[in-house]
C-alpha cells in the first residue's frame, strides 16, 4: 500500500478514525504500533467542560507536524509516524487527536510517541478553547 | 512595504480580525510591527507576553529582525494541540 505524505499529517474538521491513522505506519518489518488517543474530558480541575473549540494556523501547523516526524526519523530511524488532529467543535469523549507510531520494537514506540506529543504541545500553532459551564478559556492563556 | 497579518485564537478575537494587510516603512522590524498593532488595535497590548511569532510559517524570536515586503506575520498565542 503506498501512503500519500498528505495522509500522514492531517487537520481535519470530521471525526477521526484511530485504526486508521495506526494503519498508515504498520509494515511487515515493524513488530510494534502504538497509537495514542486525545480524548475531549469533561472537566479540568473544578470545571465542566462542556466543549472544546479548536483552531490552527493550518499550513504551518502541517510543516511543523512534518518537521517532528522528520526529527523523530532522525532519533529513532526505522520508525514511522502518523498525525491527525481534529479541528472545529468537539463533544466530550469525542477524539481530538491521534498519534500513530510503528517501529521494529516496542521500546522506540514509547519514546518516539512521547516525543511527538510532547513536541505537539509545544509548537504546533493549534490553539483549543474550553467552554466550561462557567465561562469560556483559551487553554494555556487562562482567559 | 506591505505586511500580511494573521490572528489566531485570543488574538483573533482581540483585534477583530483573522487578518488584514498593513502597510509599514521600508526596514521595520518586529518591533516596529507590534507598535503599528498596538495602535490599530489597544486590546491586543496585554496579550504580547504570551504571542510568538512567526515569519512566513516560521517562529522568529528576536523581535529586532527587519521584515520584508509582502511577509505573512501571524501571531500565535499559547499552542494547545491535543
Amino acid at each position: 500500500m503506498s501512503v500519500q505524505r498528505s495522509e500522514m499529517v492531517r487537520l481535519t474538521d470530521d471525526p477521526l478514525e484511530p485504526s486508521l491513522v495506526e494503519r498508515l505506519v504498520r509494515a511487515d518489518d515493524r513488530g510494534a504500533v502504538l497509537a495514542f488517543v486525545g480524548l475531549v474530558r469533561d472537566h479540568t480541575g473544578p470545571h465542566r467542560v462542556e466543549r472544546l473549540e479548536y483552531e490552527a494556523y493550518r499550513p504551518m501547523a502541517v510543516k511543523v507536524f512534518e518537521g517532528i516526524r522528520a526529527e523523530v526519523d532522525e532519533r529513532w530511524p526505522g520508525t514511522r509516524v502518523a498525525i491527525h488532529h481534529r479541528l472545529g467543535h468537539l463533544a466530550v469523549g469525542e477524539v481530538a487527536v491521534v498519534i500513530a507510531v510503528a517501529a521494529p520494537h516496542r521500546a522506540e514506540t514509547f519514546d518516539a510517541c512521547r516525543y511527538a506529543i510532547e513536541r505537539m504541545k509545544a509548537d504546533v500553532p493549534i490553539f483549543k478553547k474550553e467552554v466550561r459551564t462557567d465561562g469560556s478559556v483559551w487553554v494555556g492563556l487562562g482567559s | 512595504m506591505q505586511i500580511e497579518v494573521l490572528y489566531f485564537a485570543a488574538a483573533r478575537e482581540r483585534a477583530n480580525a483573522g487578518s488584514e494587510s498593513l502597510t509599514l516603512a521600508d526596514g521595520a522590524t518586529l518591533t516596529d510591527l507590534i507598535a503599528a498593532l498596538n495602535a490599530r488595535h489597544p486590546r491586543l497590548e496585554p496579550l504580547w507576553p504570551h504571542i510568538r511569532i512567526a515569519v512566513d510559517e516560521a517562529f522568529v524570536a528576536d523581535r529586532a529582525a527587519a521584515l520584508s515586503d509582502g511577509a505573512t506575520v501571524a501571531l500565535i498565542p499559547p499552542v494547545s494541540g491535543g
